[in-house]
Parts: structure tokens; C-alpha cells; sequence
């Protein structure tokens, strides 16, 4: 008995046990120190979840499309941040012409479809001719390729914006009807936020509902687990890989314009660290499993907005909040190591693939 | 003309030459068999026929009409549909979301149904798993929603290959049965059979596939009494 656990278990496995163990308890510690010094009222945590929630319907938002194209194609689409760059960066130039023109004072609403469709638009485009002209032809070489194909879209995409654009960090006019805040039961919530939220998770809706119910939405799904077999129904292979590349440049460009109505900031660069998050949140959810990739955006940015302060402020660390991408990281890698199908399990793609 | 016709293919796998020189022809409404040893080609010469895998030299003709410049899919549109080897049925879908799958290329939405209620009357076994997912069939099961998922596209021929692997006698049976009823209702066949015994007492004719080349080709009572198919196929001395 004791013999055989011996032979299965080595050193690496001890100490990787331990790194965990120390930082759960860690975890724990902090945010019973923190919670027991009070340096938080109700109202904070109430914010902090909102934030949370805002800033990861976003990340979710993302994720949607690494792991379709991880479904599709079994690799990660690392110029994806690249895709979420391009059309809130573009949509700007767009805002800017409206709200000079007054257009976007005098019809808010209309105004802001404008933005969301044009950035939609070039983010569709891009991740479209992404895969055509990047992807495409790699079908079929060793997984690596691909991959260090992706890295070089991505730093061509941030140089060809970086040339078109500049490298100023420009935001978004200010629009009267997302300042301010709503007064729900006594706590101050910011409209952005709540518009994020809900913005998100309609798309969310419409993208699940899609990939769940209709023909071509079955016929991805039937791509991404045997594409010979998908092939053999009359499927276009090609056309289903294009239309998941639309499909994320879609998701993709929405949640660009809800960044950079958020965030007020719009540059070149952008998409690398969101990019980045939104990979971490489709690992986390499992990376091909669609609703695995929502839940974990939204889990992602829940943790990235409570975890400084609840883990780490009752640990004495004087600037939690600069920790919070650490954090998340950190859980990249602890996911990778205890548990690599990710939280909800690979579900989508095909274990026999 | 013959409906389908294989002309002297000669197919690659990377270095490996797979088909060596080819050729069979298949008439409307027949069934014909091709049988021959592991790794003999057989899977690769419904491969090349799908458009799967395209050939190196020679020409696959449908009607008299070249099939190289059509991929895979486009392929099924002309009225070839193959039901792969080892079933290959979607694992995570539904078997219903199976079926709409096999009728990808009809946007017939009443069509559709007629078929998927004709194919629940052939294998009430999936009508009664219509929600399940796939994945979670039998074996058998798992047949029939292969068999039935290609017939959803209505296909003028049908590639069947080895429809029978691993399954009980009973389901084998029940296997060639169906495909007799099809055979009835006007599809032509083209089956790939390790079981070379019943693949000849359904079919008219039959080839014999060794190491990528056709050896032998004749009328199926030929085969089934011929020295070398029955010591080779059919396990006698
Ligand atoms: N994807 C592939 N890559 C390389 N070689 C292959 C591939 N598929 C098949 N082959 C080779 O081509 C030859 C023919 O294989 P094929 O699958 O057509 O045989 P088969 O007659 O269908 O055999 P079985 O009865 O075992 O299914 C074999 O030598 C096989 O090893
Ligand atoms: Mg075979």
C-alpha cells in the first residue's frame, strides 16, 4: 500500500502540494484578518462585487472567443487581444466625429449603436482575415507553428495599429447618460457598470444561444469534435472555422467598446494584459466549454476586484490593489498545475481528437 | 455509364502509396461490396471517393462528371454520403442535433423532419433517445445513428464501411437487413465488409482489395465460391 503511493507520488508533486497548501492558507488568513479588522464595510464589498462583476462579463466576453477557436482548431488564438484592440481603438475616431458633431448628446442611444457596430465591424474583420490569411494556411502543421504564428499576428497587429493611430492613449467622450450612479437599497451604483453588465450578459445569451440552437451553431460544435466526420455531412469545414473567427471578433469588439467606456482609454496596447485575463478565465472555465469560459471571466473579475483587499490587506501588503493581476496569474498557474480540464472540465472539444 | 466509377486511382499517404492503380464501377441501384484484409486500402478508397483524400492520379466520376475539383462537403451535395468506420457519430451532441448534422445540406425545414420521423420509424431505439447525448449510446445504438445520420441527406449512393464492426450477432443482422430495405428503396451501396460472407449474400458484385491493388473482381455467387476469397475472408481451409 504505502509502497505504492511511494512510486507514484515524486518530489515535484510534494513541493507543488506545498506551494498550494501555503497560499490557500495564506488566502485564508488574509481574509480572516481582513474581515476581522473591519476595514471594509458592506458597502465596499457591495462595490467591489459590482466592479467585479463589470469588469468580468468583460473578460467573459473575450474568452467566448479563445475557446471557440480552441473548439475549432486546438490552439490558443493568441493575437485575440489584438481583435479586441482593433475595434474599440477604431470605434474611437468614430465617437469622437459624433460627439463633435453634437450627434452624440442629441441621440445617446443611436449614437452608441453606431460606436458597438463599428467596432464590431473591424474586429470581425480582423479576426476574419486573421485566420484566413495567418491560420489558414498552417491547417494540418504541428501545433507549435500556429502558435508562434499567432505571437507574430499579434505583435504585427499592435504595430499596425501603433502606425495607423499612433501611440497615444486617447478615451472616449464623456456621455451623460453612463455617469452617474443609481441609488439601489442605499448603496451608490455606477450606471457603466451596471450597463456593462447587462450588455454582456445579453450578448452572452444571443452568442450561447446561437452556438446551442441553430445550424450553424450545431455545425461548429460538430467541427469542433470531428472535423472529418463534420466534413462527411456536407459541413464546410473552412466555413464553420471562419465563422467562429466572426463570431469571437464579434464578442470581441463588443466587449472592446464596454472596456472603453470603463476604463476611458483606448491605445494600441490594450489588449495584451485583457487579452491575457480572458485566456486565463477560458483555462479556468475549462478551455473549449463556452459556459466555462463565461463563468470563469466573471469568476476571474470577482476575485481580481475582492481578492486584494480580502486577501491581502489583512496580510499587511500596503498596496493590494496593485497585486490583483498577480492574482490572477497566480491562478492561471495553480489551475494549470492541480487541475488542467479547468473548473467546469474539457467539454466541448473531443477527448478522442 | 456506371452511376459511380473509380479510374485508375492511385492514392498517398505522405510516402505511403495507399491505392495502387484502382479502378471499380458501381451501377444504379446496386450493391457492391469490397473486401480485402486490414490495411488492405478499403477505408482509403471510400476516403478518395468522399473527397477525403484526393487522388494523386487517376479520376473518380459521378455520372460522368470528374469529382477533383469538389472538397469533401461539396461532394455530399452530389448525392455521396459515407458512413466512416468506427461510426464517428458526434459524441457531445444530442442524437436528434445528430441528425439535423446528416441533413446539413438540406434547408428543407419540412424535409428534414419527414426524414428524422423516417428514421425514427427504422431505428425506434434513437426515438426513444432523442435528447440523449450521443456519447452515452451503445454500440449499436451508436450504429444506427450512423447509419441514420447519413441518411438524412437522401443520398443516391451510400458508402457504408464496416457497419458491422463490433457488434453483436444479433445487431449484425439487424445491420444487413437494413441495408437490404435500402437497397429496396432504390439507394445504390457501396459496402465495406470484413464479414466478407454476408457482404456477398447481399451484394451482386464484389472486389478484393490486397495491399492497395483490386485482384479480384466478379459477380458475388463467384466470390463466395472462390478458393482464394473463401480461405482468405471467410476463414475456411
Ligand atoms: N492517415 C494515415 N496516414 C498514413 N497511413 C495511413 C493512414 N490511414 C491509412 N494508412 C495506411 O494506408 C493503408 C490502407 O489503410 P486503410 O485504412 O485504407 O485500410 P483498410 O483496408 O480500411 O483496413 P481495416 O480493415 O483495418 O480498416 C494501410 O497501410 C494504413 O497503414
Ligand atoms: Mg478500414
Amino acid at each position: 500500500m504505502f509502497q505504492k503511493w511511494k512510486d507514484r507520488i515524486d518530489v515535484t508533486d510534494i513541493v507543488m502540494w506545498l506551494i498550494g497548501l501555503t497560499l490557500l492558507s495564506l488566502v485564508l488568513w488574509g481574509s480572516i484578518s481582513t474581515l476581522r479588522a473591519g476595514l471594509y464595510t458592506g458597502r465596499h464589498w457591495v462595490d467591489f462585487l459590482i466592479f467585479g462583476l463589470a469588469q468580468g462579463s468583460i473578460y467573459a466576453l473575450i474568452a467566448t472567443g479563445y475557446t471557440m477557436v480552441y473548439g475549432v482548431l486546438k490552439m490558443i488564438n493568441f493575437a485575440h487581444g489584438e481583435v479586441f484592440m482593433s475595434g474599440p481603438f477604431t470605434a474611437y475616431f468614430v465617437a469622437i466625429a459624433l460627439w463633435q458633431s453634437d450627434f452624440l448628446d442629441n441621440y445617446p442611444i443611436i449614437g452608441l449603436m453606431i460606436i458597438f457596430l463599428s467596432s464590431m465591424a473591424v474586429s470581425t474583420t480582423i479576426a476574419y482575415f486573421l485566420e484566413k490569411i495567418a491560420y489558414r494556411p498552417l491547417r494540418g502543421a504541428p501545433r507549435l507553428i500556429p502558435l508562434i504564428t499567432a505571437i507574430g499576428a499579434s505583435f504585427f497587429l499592435q504595430y499596425l495599429f501603433l502606425g495607423l493611430y499612433g501611440s497615444g492613449i486617447q478615451a472616449y467622450p464623456d456621455m451623460e447618460i453612463l455617469t452617474g450612479f443609481w441609488m439601489v437599497a442605499g448603496v451608490r451604483i455606477l450606471r457603466i457598470q451596471v450597463v456593462v453588465i447587462i450588455a454582456s450578459v445579453l450578448l452572452m445569451v444571443a452568442l450561447y444561444s446561437f452556438i446551442m440552437l441553430t445550424r450553424v451553431g450545431k455545425a461548429i460544435r460538430a467541427v469542433s469534435e470531428d472535423k472529418e466526420a463534420a466534413a462527411l455531412m456536407g459541413i464546410s469545414v473552412d466555413g464553420m472555422i471562419s465563422t467562429t473567427f466572426v463570431i469571437g471578433g464579434m464578442a470581441a469588439g463588443a466587449a472592446g467598446v464596454l472596456y472603453a467606456l470603463m476604463y476611458k482609454q483606448v491605445y494600441f496596447f490594450m489588449g495584451f494584459i485583457p487579452g491575457l485575463k480572458a485566456f486565463t478565465a477560458a483555462v479556468l472555465g475549462g478551455i473549449g466549454n463556452i459556459p466555462g469560459a463565461m463563468l470563469g471571466g466573471l469568476f476571474l473579475g470577482l476575485i481580481e476586484s475582492v481578492g486584494p483587499s480580502l486577501f491581502l490587506d489583512g496580510l499587511g501588503i500596503v498596496a493590494p490593489y496593485q497585486l490583483k493581476d498577480a492574482i490572477a496569474f497566480t491562478m492561471l498557474v495553480m489551475v494549470l498545475i492541480f487541475r488542467p480540464t479547468g473548473i467546469m472540465g474539457e467539454r466541448l472539444s473531443a477527448k478522442k481528437a | 455509364m456506371a452511376m459511380l466509377e473509380v479510374q485508375n486511382v492511385h492514392a498517398y499517404y505522405g510516402k505511403i502509396h495507399a491505392l495502387k492503380n484502382v479502378s471499380l464501377k458501381i451501377e444504379k441501384g446496386e450493391i457492391v461490396t469490397l473486401i480485402g484484409g486490414n490495411g488492405a486500402g478499403k477505408s482509403t478508397t471510400l476516403r478518395t471517393i468522399s473527397g477525403l483524400l484526393k487522388p494523386r492520379e487517376g479520376a473518380i466520376l459521378l455520372n460522368g462528371e470528374n469529382l477533383a475539383d469538389y472538397k469533401a462537403h461539396q461532394i455530399v451535395t452530389k448525392g455521396i454520403t459515407q458512413v466512416p468506420e468506427g461510426r464517428r457519430i458526434f459524441g457531445q451532441l444530442t442524437v436528434t442535433e445528430n441528425l439535423d448534422m446528416g441533413a446539413f445540406i438540406c434547408r428543407d425545414k419540412k424535409l428534414i423532419a419527414e426524414n428524422v420521423e423516417r428514421i425514427f420509424e427504422m431505428f425506434p431505439r434513437l426515438n426513444e433517445r432523442r435528447k440523449q447525448v450521443a456519447g452515452t449510446l451503445s454500440g449499436g445504438e451508436q450504429q444506427m445513428l450512423a447509419m441514420g445520420r447519413a441518411l438524412m441527406s437522401n443520398p443516391e449512393i451510400l458508402l457504408l464501411d464496416e457497419p458491422s464492426m463490433g457488434l453483436a450477432p444479433v445487431l449484425v443482422d439487424a445491420v444487413f437487413e437494413t441495408i437490404q430495405k435500402l437497397h429496396a428503396a432504390g439507394t445504390t451501396i457501396l459496402l465495406v465488409e470484413q464479414n466478407a460472407r454476408m457482404a456477398l449474400q447481399v451484394a451482386s458484385r464484389g472486389y478484393v482489395i490486397q495491399t492497395g491493388e483490386v485482384v479480384l473482381h466478379d459477380v458475388a455467387d463467384s466470390l463466395l465460391n472462390n478458393d482464394m476469397v473463401r480461405k482468405s475472408y471467410m476463414g475456411e481451409n
